[in-house]
């Protein structure tokens, strides 16, 4: 029982930019129905979660000012004295570190599910780098409120890509805007994050979205060997997204306490000329990288061990984002088990670096 | 001779378009790399007055543009070394406890000579020159001694 206004309102829109290919979306759409089925929401709550990033950055945007004497004040006001402030910027904090987490479950699921392979190759590849752009936005935004743990954590950081040869002296100065981490680099850093990077994700990720529906749901090998008559599907329109809206409120509300119980500290305000605090550490989604470095020796054979890290890391990066295109063996089974253990090991790696950086 | 006068097109056409491309992204680069700022060249600093310094302490203060940490020592002799950590550009500080110095960031420990005795730093600190003129501190870079 369509309201009789809403009809004449699609057939209005329908006569000028023909709606069909939506129509056929929504009535055609189905999402397969099988033991791995919760993974299918992951995607969902990171897209969930992004949403609120630009919803909360913009209202943070009202009242934020960038620069050196003013950044740090400028939050402190937003959460001491703006009516409800203290909950926009907690929640644009925990929202970020939520969906990089659920970005990650995301990518990770995509993986061990193989939903990867062919023909979702390009899938991958954009959702890897979406990955990346969310650490980046990660990065940016940790040194907008211009703390004592953020200027070091960004000294770290921007001076890391000074390693990199021919080019890295260079793009360490573009990136922080001089020599130093100053309030040039607060500006650029500021620019990147609420400009440069909401430009790109969002192309991308339009791009990203586009993929997953001309392709449609990805079916895991056991449940393709099904046959037709076992083969279980829900409707995506209304079922899956009734559930998928379920879960978002479910998300909020977990957001909401986070929010409320686990405030995000300000610190101290970023000062050039104190010495890095101990028990300084780089956002979680970095600390695998940053434990590693951290025990790394000085000198690998002739080379600095840091650089030996950053390019252990880069190249890992770059296979990992090309893993669908990566044929080990001629044996297709044989291929993917490789692939497997070679997730599997990242996955663990990763998990057993972030735990030790923290201990 | 019309594919030969086609392909001599697309060249020329290609041409231009990297110039044309480069003429765009030159101008980018050069605008984001920023420009320097003259600098006030800085051979020496008062620091302050000998008594302001109790022994095994130590503060850190801008010669020019470089961070130094100046540390008096268990038996109130001075030390000036360059602040900055040689691995990754964080400042360090000066243990009381150990006597030694830390870099918290990824745990570089240097000794009061700014040797890098732990941990990944991969150089020493370099070291300035301290002196007590009329009992005030003095730091000077060590180029401009020798």
């Amino acid at each position: 029982m369509k309201n009789k206004n809403i009809t004449k309102i699609e057939n209005w829109l329908d006569e000028r930019f023909d709606l069909s290919p939506i129509r056929n979306l929504i009535s055609h759409k189905k999402v397969p129905v099988h033991g791995h089925s919760i993974w299918y929401y992951m995607g969902g709550i990171s897209l969930f979660l992004f949403m609120i990033q630009v919803f909360t950055g913009l209202l943070l945007l009202m009242y934020y000012i960038p620069g050196e004497d003013n950044a740090y004040e400028s939050v402190q006001f937003i959460i001491t004295k703006v009516d409800f402030g203290w909950l926009i910027r907690n929640l644009h904090s925990w929202a970020a570190n939520l969906m990089v987490f659920f970005v990650f479950l995301h990518m990770f699921s995509v993986f061990f599910t193989n939903a990867f392979r062919k023909p979702r190759e390009l899938t991958w590849v954009t959702g890897f780098v979406l990955l990346l752009l969310s650490m980046g936005f990660g990065f940016s935004g940790y040194l907008l409120p211009w703390n004592e743990l953020a200027f070091f954590a960004t000294k770290i950081g921007t001076d890391i890509v000074g390693v990199v040869p021919y080019f890295g002296d260079s793009l360490k100065i573009i990136l922080r805007g001089g020599e130093d981490v100053t309030g040039a680099t607060l500006s650029r850093f500021f620019g990147i994050h609420v400009a440069i990077l909401p430009a790109i994700f969002t192309t991308l990720l339009a791009i990203h979205l586009i993929f997953v529906q001309r392709q449609g749901m990805s079916e895991p090998e056991e449940f393709e060997k099904l046959s037709e008559k076992e083969k279980k599907y829900i409707p995506f329109f209304p079922n899956f997204v009734l559930q998928d809206a379920l879960l978002w409120i479910i998300v909020l509300i977990i957001l909401l306490g986070l929010t409320v119980f686990f405030p995000w500290e300000l610190g101290l305000k970023a000062d050039a000329l104190a010495s890095a605090p101990i028990g300084i550490k780089p956002e979680w989604f970095f600390m695998f990288m940053f434990e590693t470095l951290k025990l790394l020796p000085a000198h690998i054979l002739f080379l600095e061990g840091e650089l030996v890290g950053i390019f252990g890391f880069a190249v890992v990066g770059i296979i990992w984002m090309f893993i669908p295109f990566i044929k080990l063996s001629k044996k297709k089974e044989l291929n993917s088990k490789i692939i497997r253990w070679v997730g599997l090991f990242s996955l663990i790696y990763i998990i057993v670096f972030t735990i030790i950086g923290y201990l | 001779m019309g594919t030969n006068r086609r392909k001599f097109l697309n060249s020329l056409l290609s041409i231009g378009s990297l110039g044309a491309l480069s003429a765009i992204i030159y101008p980018i680069i050069s605008y984001l790399i920023p420009p320097k700022i003259a600098e006030v060249k800085v051979n020496s600093l008062k620091v302050g007055p000998v008594a302001e310094f109790k022994n095994n302490s130590s503060k850190i203060v801008k010669f020019g543009r470089t961070p130094v940490i100046l540390i008096r020592t268990v038996d109130g002799n001075f030390k000036a070394l360059e602040a900055t950590c040689t691995h990754l550009d964080c400042l360090v500080q000066y243990k009381n406890d150990t006597q030694q110095i830390l870099c918290a960031c990824h745990n570089g420990i240097y000794d009061l000579q700014g040797r890098n005795v732990s941990g990944p730093p991969p150089k020493p600190l370099n070291e300035y020159v301290v002196s007590t003129i009329d009992g005030e501190i003095r730091i000077t870079s060590q180029d401009e001694r020798s």
